[in-house]
């Protein structure tokens, strides 16, 4: 009797003060991410939880500098033959990893591990962007964000203006010309100014991108943003720099500092700004979202979705990979993407998530975070409007934003500057494609 | 020719062959990896390499934003070097009397050489910011200029341009006065007795006589403004706006690394090798002619 | 005082005050609070959140780990470079040997490759060797360089045959004669390529950028750059001035304490 009760209090003492099992030290997962600050945080957050809820595999996430940096970390480790297992590449870097051969496409990971994920319950414009022609996700969706409008109260209220976003292009200038007048110093102004008013502008009104279906259909080769409509926007923005109601704050998500620093009035960027505009203008300022603003005589389209996914690379081991995929499973379940999308502000990805964050209440405490999701559900999907999918994509996007800056300067005309940007994207596409040819 | 003094069949080798080693492995092999890449067209990843000869080259020289960033650096570049060596060489000159505290003087002006570009690229940064900047706002009262260096290409310019010789004045500094001090007292006092105005002096005799100074200075800071100010750019104006900062350095970092274009900034690499070898050739024979042992 | 001297005295004066005004500037920055910074008239007095903003600084990004790591890269590169260039030049000086002037041009040409150059091509060779995101990785590359090499053997040159003859004559092999005779003359050029080398070891930008991805790996200088406001963080200069003066002080201090050796040797590399 005292034996077997000494083993018992053994066993006991054993689980309760955790001491692990040192027959098998768990596997560990090396997870490469591009996410600072607050987003970061919240990374850390679910490999914790993950880690906390199994006792065979570790998820390490480790901050690897900005999405260019965290690519081409993954790009050295991968030449290197030491590549980590999940890496965080951004959406301009899809074409480069589908291309490259250097990738476990996640449905197969999922489909070889027998692990059933209702890939349909996948929000439509995620799924439309990062799978194949055959419907199949290449890579896992993590966190996707599209465009919208905020506004500061503060400075509408100012200019005598009412407290309602503008939906035209028009309504925005003519609002900007009141908040100028009123002494608003930035009036109107954009962060990433390729996503927002170039790619995402021209399938919002079902224009499209480039040829080949803006990448789907194969290797575009050819840019076709100087078109009459694109013509049109860059004319209105160009005017609008000329007359001071438009500030151009910088490439990429400069401009958020003007918006942060409560000095613009109308201000597009991604809806995952949420949470760091939250933080910022506490006990400073108040504002306001709306869907993004139309150009009139144009078709409706709809706004496309940004971020980045989670790619596995090839070159680990069965058991790590057995690791990732239960790591994948967690990531997708509707409990967690709920917590996800909560807490961060990006979309949530699956239906059953977002039904989950309506049901819970979270959008009437929370009502800017559904902006993004009523202004998706109320686009229309069209072949323009799946995603723009490009190689070379981050060159060619900084090809863009350099000539935008030069129409914006008044050293270039809209048409001219837009037929420079294409000459030099095609050449950029052309490189990318000939090496795959 | 000095004659060689101690005979040892395998000291020597043992000696040189740390640098050697090393050389070998950091310089030699990424030189020719350079080389050999500049001829292909890469895939970021590396499964993809085909062989186009010269074709990234020619694509560079067809680019008209090629010439304009050559342009750019060298533009840039020669303003850092005149302007820096210009203001250093006449505060020198007014400087130049037999004062107490000299070196004192001298490590008050030379301390901004220990302060990365970057760093110093930030501080000015912020001098020059259009919201909160102390310059705006004195510039404010005199003119309503928007000073936007987001949009303005010549602004950015001066930002860098200005930074960049802040960076290097009391460097220049600090030579231009080593330089005047060691002139003899005897040859500009005879200049004088014969007659010659103190500007005259200066042009006939005393700035010769500083060419070697001069000459040093010159290529130590076109250097610099060629390839060390890519931390001053890539902290501030990261290339912009449109590509009026961009000079070549950056560029060629820029397409490797953002652009994962691999031969095509191994290319331009290649170019710069090329524009190195030759400021180095001349450097280098300048110096050895002037030295006398 | 003469007029001349005065003039002298005023020049120089205005030109400190002139070179010491932005960072000056800065480091008023990092004593305010953040409603200051953003406040305008800009204001030219230091404020009373000093402790506040560096230990705000010092935490978010790390800057213990950081500052620790740009020292050993400073430091490695100093005195590595001090060692093998020294020999090598005591080599190629005081030696005759097959194959001397190849590998007098193979040490030189490297003078006409700066890092930014060859840098992508450098980082395959890097990640090769698996030296991504480590020590080895971040120093040894920045050691590839003849300046050190022809600042000694210009020095060398200059020293009459006569020491050689004399150590030989006296039975002294050539390790002992670098040991007792060369070393000791050469302690100025060897300060002054040291203060050389620990500031460009420390402030060397592009190359621990690349090499190094972890925010535990990287060095000072690189490692501030996520404390800069840009986008949508909160416009913290202050905090920002705050890590820019901590990461100057250590190369600006070496400078200041062994600015005498460092100015002796600049004159001497350049005959």
């Amino acid at each position: 009797m005292t034996r077997s009760a000494l083993s018992v209090l053994i066993a006991a003492a054993i689980l309760l003060t955790g001491v692990p099992s040192t027959s098998r030290a768990a596997t560990e997962i090396q997870f490469w991410h591009a996410m600072t600050a607050v987003l970061g945080e919240r990374v850390s957050d679910i490999a914790n939880k993950f880690n906390a809820s199994q006792s065979e595999y570790v998820v390490k996430a480790v901050h690897k500098g900005s999405y260019p940096e965290t690519l081409n970390a993954a790009i050295a480790a991968y030449r290197a033959k030491q590549p980590p297992h999940i890496v965080q590449v951004f959406d301009v870097g899809t074409q480069t990893m589908l291309s490259s051969g250097a990738v476990y496409p996640v449905y197969q990971l999922m489909k070889d591990h027998s692990i059933a994920i209702d890939w349909n319950d996948v929000i439509s414009p995620v799924r439309g962007y990062y799978s194949t022609t055959g419907g199949n996700l290449y890579s896992m969706p993590f966190n996707s964000s599209t465009p919208i409008l905020y506004y500061n109260k503060d400075h509408f209220k100012k200019a005598g203006l009412p407290d309602k976003p503008p939906a035209t292009w028009d309504a925005v200038e003519s609002m900007a010309k009141k908040l100028k007048a009123a002494g608003v110093k930035c009036p109107f102004s954009s962060a990433w100014p390729s996503w927002v008013l170039v790619e995402n502008m021209h399938a919002y009104h079902d224009q499209p991108f480039a040829d080949n279906r803006n990448g789907f259909d194969g290797l575009a080769t050819t840019l076709k943003i100087n078109g009459p409509f694109g013509v049109k926007m860059m004319e209105q923005l160009s005017r609008g720099a000329k007359e001071s109601w438009f500030t151009y704050g910088g490439r990429l998500n400069k401009a958020e500092a003007l918006m942060t620093a409560g000095e613009c009035g109308i201000f597009t960027t991604s809806s995952a700004y949420i949470g760091n505009l939250t933080r910022a203008s506490e006990g400073k300022f108040t504002w306001g979202t709306g869907p993004l603003p139309r150009l009139a005589g144009f078709p409706q389209g709809n706004s496309i979705i940004g971020g980045a996914t989670l790619w596995v690379m090839r070159g680990g081991k069965p058991e790590e990979y057995k690791g990732v995929a239960q790591f994948f499973k967690y990531l997708a379940s509707t409990e967690n993407q709920a917590w996800w999308a909560g807490v961060t502000g990006y979309l949530p990805l699956t239906n059953s998530a977002a039904k989950a964050l309506e049901a819970s209440g979270h959008y009437v405490k929370n009502p800017n975070q559904k902006t993004a999701i009523v202004q998706m559900n109320a686009g229309k999907t069209t072949p323009n409007g799946q995603g723009i999918r490009l190689g070379n994509f981050n060159s060619v996007r900084d090809t863009i934003e350099e000539q935008m800056e030069n129409i914006f300067s008044g050293s270039k005309t809209p048409k001219q500057g837009l037929d420079d940007a294409v000459a030099k994207g095609n050449d950029i596409l052309k490189e990318f494609a000939a090496l795959y040819r | 020719m000095r004659r060689a003094v101690f005979r040892n069949p395998w000291l020597p080798y043992a000696l040189v062959a740390p640098q050697i080693v090393i050389t070998i492995v950091f310089f030699f092999w990424p030189a020719f990896d350079s080389l050999r890449l500049s001829l292909y067209r890469a895939s970021p990843f590396g499964d993809r390499l085909i062989f186009i000869g010269g074709g990234n080259f020619a694509r560079l020289f067809g680019d008209p934003a090629y010439f304009r960033s050559a342009a750019t650096s060298l533009g840039f570049s020669l303003v850092v070097t005149v302007g820096g060596l210009a203001v250093a060489l006449l505060l020198a000159s007014l400087a130049n009397a037999k004062i107490r505290g000299l070196a004192l003087y001298r490590t008050l002006l030379l301390w901004p050489y220990g302060i990365a570009p970057a760093v110093a690229g930030v501080i000015w940064l912020f001098v020059f910011h259009p919201s909160f900047g102390v310059l705006p706002y004195l510039l404010s009262f005199v003119t309503t200029y928007q000073f936007n260096w987001f949009l303005k290409g010549w602004v950015a310019l001066a930002l860098i341009v200005i930074a960049a010789i802040w960076k290097q004045f009391g460097y220049n500094l600090a030579f231009y006065l080593a330089g005047l001090q060691a002139i003899p007292g005897s040859v500009l006092e005879a200049a004088s007795v014969d007659g010659a105005g103190s500007i005259r002096r200066f042009f006939a005799i005393t700035f010769p006589l500083l060419s070697p100074v001069t000459f040093f200075l010159f290529t130590l800071n076109m250097t610099f403004a060629f390839f060390e100010t890519f931390g001053l750019i890539h902290a501030v104006t990261q290339g912009g706006p449109g590509d009026a900062t961009s000079i070549l350095v950056y560029r060629a970092w820029k397409d490797g690394f953002d652009g994962l274009q691999l031969g095509y900034s191994a290319a331009q690499s290649v170019i710069l090798m090329l524009l190195v070898i030759a400021l180095t050739a001349v450097q280098f024979r300048y110096a050895e002619k002037k030295v006398t042992y | 005082m003469s007029r001349g001297s005065a003039l002298a005295h005023g020049i120089l004066v205005a030109s400190i005050v002139l070179v010491a005004f932005p960072l000056y500037y800065a480091f008023v920055i990092s004593t305010q609070s953040l409603d200051q910074v953003t406040s305008l008239p800009p204001k030219l007095a230091p404020s009373t959140h000093l402790v506040q903003n560096y230990a705000d600084a010092w935490a978010r990004v790390g800057m213990g780990r950081l500052l620790l790591n740009s020292a050993i890269v400073a430091l490695a590169v100093a005195l590595g470079k001090i060692v093998i260039s020294l020999l090598s030049a005591f080599a190629i000086v005081y030696f005759d040997f097959r194959g001397k002037q190849l590998i007098f041009w193979m040490i030189f040409i490297t003078l006409m490759l700066p890092v930014p150059v060859r840098i992508v091509s450098t980082y395959q060779v890097v990640s090769v060797l698996g030296w991504v995101d480590t020590y080895w990785g971040l120093t040894v590359p920045l050691m590839a360089s003849a300046t050190g090499t022809f600042l000694f053997r210009q020095y060398y040159r200059t020293i009459p045959d006569s020491l050689a003859e004399a150590a030989q004559l006296d039975g002294a092999g050539p390790l002992r004669f670098l040991w007792s005779i060369l070393l000791p003359l050469s302690t100025a050029n060897i300060a002054a390529l040291f203060v050389i080398l620990f500031v460009y070891g420390w402030n060397e930008y592009l190359w621990p950028l690349m090499v190094t991805n972890s925010q535990e790996m990287r060095t000072a200088v690189i490692g501030i750059d996520s404390l800069i406001p840009r986008t949508s963080q909160l416009p913290e200069w202050n905090v920002a001035m705050a890590a820019a003066m901590m990461v100057l002080l250590p190369p600006v201090a070496v400078i200041v304490v062994m600015q005498r050796w460092f100015v002796k040797g600049l004159i001497e590399t350049e005959k």
